[in-house]
């Protein structure tokens, strides 16, 4: 279990396949990360709005479950498969990017197809990273950087840390495993708001982390 | 009786990450996940079967129906299922029905192949770890400390 001091990280899991869900919660839960998972974006959507981080005044005040915290439980990022029937990954982490409240959740995009295009679109509809499946362990690992860290951010919507130094910290974690025949693509910072896609233009931060991200095509 | 799957390349890598998963603390993980994979894969040859009936015969719904078994056998680490599965839908791209038919045909082998020795090989692995744990019970005594297993 993690340690006492500091609580569990919760991550929404998004898979029509049992199969793969019951894998990734696995990998989520051997990495020590609370877990919950959904077989649609219609139901992750539920979820996120009968939880705390919702913004929007549901019907019912008391959401079902509520291990943590007297204001909710939090989810801290969201991994979705992209090939879903109905609403896919990218339709998904669309509406959370559009939403005013859930924007904030970092979303990672899984599939088991290689396909640059679709890789380029996610990234920049804001998907922190996208993963090729079957995903392993060292995958999971690469997420903690991602989790969105405060537990208060969902009262203050307009927090300014533009987190400078939690990207700088990301640059240093990231890793490109060559050894993994279709190399994942990875992202940049978790940037936080609408301001996100003017910021990248001018991004003054690394140049090789900005280009690879509208190359389309990793080259690692 | 793993290296043996593995060599007929019934079962790819994979597989192995399936085994370490279990290691790290979940017993039974790779039994749970086969039953899961076993339950869904039957299910979906079925149905493909049905719909290679039909006339005339709904290839995108086949196509979709592969689709998640080529991924579901990936994560599994069903090595050669899965590329018999990518075959057929190479073939179903061309609506080529009579080799869709042949290639199902083959794919139905395959996949009860592996259903037959993954059965026989979880069956195999209970009995070991059965005989591999100390007696517990009556023979136990508790230790003189706090230590409980």
């Amino acid at each position: 279990m993690g340690t006492a001091a500091e609580p569990q990280f919760h991550v929404l899991a998004v898979d029509d396949s049992l199969v793969d869900r019951k894998l990734i919660e696995r990998l989520l839960k051997i990495s020590s990360y609370q877990v919950t998972a959904v077989d649609s974006g219609s139901k992750a959507l539920e979820f996120l709005g009968s939880r705390g981080n919702n913004g929007r005044s549901s019907s019912d005040p008391v959401p079902s479950v509520s291990p943590n915290d007297h204001q909710g439980v939090e989810v801290n990022l969201i991994i979705t498969d992209y090939c879903m029937p109905g609403m896919t990954g990218y339709d998904l982490l669309k509406k959370i990017k559009e939403s005013s409240s859930l924007r904030d959740i970092p979303v990672v995009i899984m599939s088991s197809e290689n396909v640059p295009s679709r890789i380029s679109r996610c990234l920049e509809e804001g998907a922190e990273e996208f993963i090729l499946k079957p995903v392993r362990l060292s995958d999971v690992n690469k997420l903690r950087p991602h989790m969105r860290r405060t537990k208060k951010l969902k009262t203050h919507q307009q927090e300014p840390r533009e987190d400078s130094e939690r990207h700088e910290l990301e640059i240093q974690q990231s890793q490109h495993h060559p050894s993994q025949q279709v190399p994942q693509h990875q992202q940049q910072k978790s940037s936080n708001n609408n301001k996100r896609k003017a910021i990248d233009a001018e991004e003054g931060l690394s140049p090789d982390r900005a280009r690879t991200r509208y190359s389309g095509v990793a080259t690692f | 009786m793993n290296a043996a799957l593995l060599h007929q390349e019934l079962l790819d890598e994979q597989f192995i990450q399936l085994e370490e998963l279990e290691a790290e603390g979940s017993p039974n993980f790779v039994e749970e996940v086969f039953t899961l994979y076993f339950r869904d894969s039957t299910k979906t040859l079925e149905s493909i079967g049905q719909m290679l009936e039909k006339t005339p015969v709904e290839f995108d719904k086949v196509d979709r129906a592969l689709h998640m078994l080529k991924g579901n056998s990936r994560s599994v680490g069903a090595n050669k299922v899965m590329n018999e599965v990518i075959r057929m839908r190479d073939l179903i791209e061309e609506k080529n029905l009579e080799s869709c038919n042949a290639t199902y045909e083959q794919l139905k082998k395959d996949h009860d192949e592996l259903k037959e020795k993954m059965e026989a090989f979880l069956q195999l692995q209970k009995q070991v770890k059965a005989a591999e744990k100390p007696p517990q019970g009556d023979d136990q005594e508790p230790v003189s400390g706090t230590e409980s297993s």
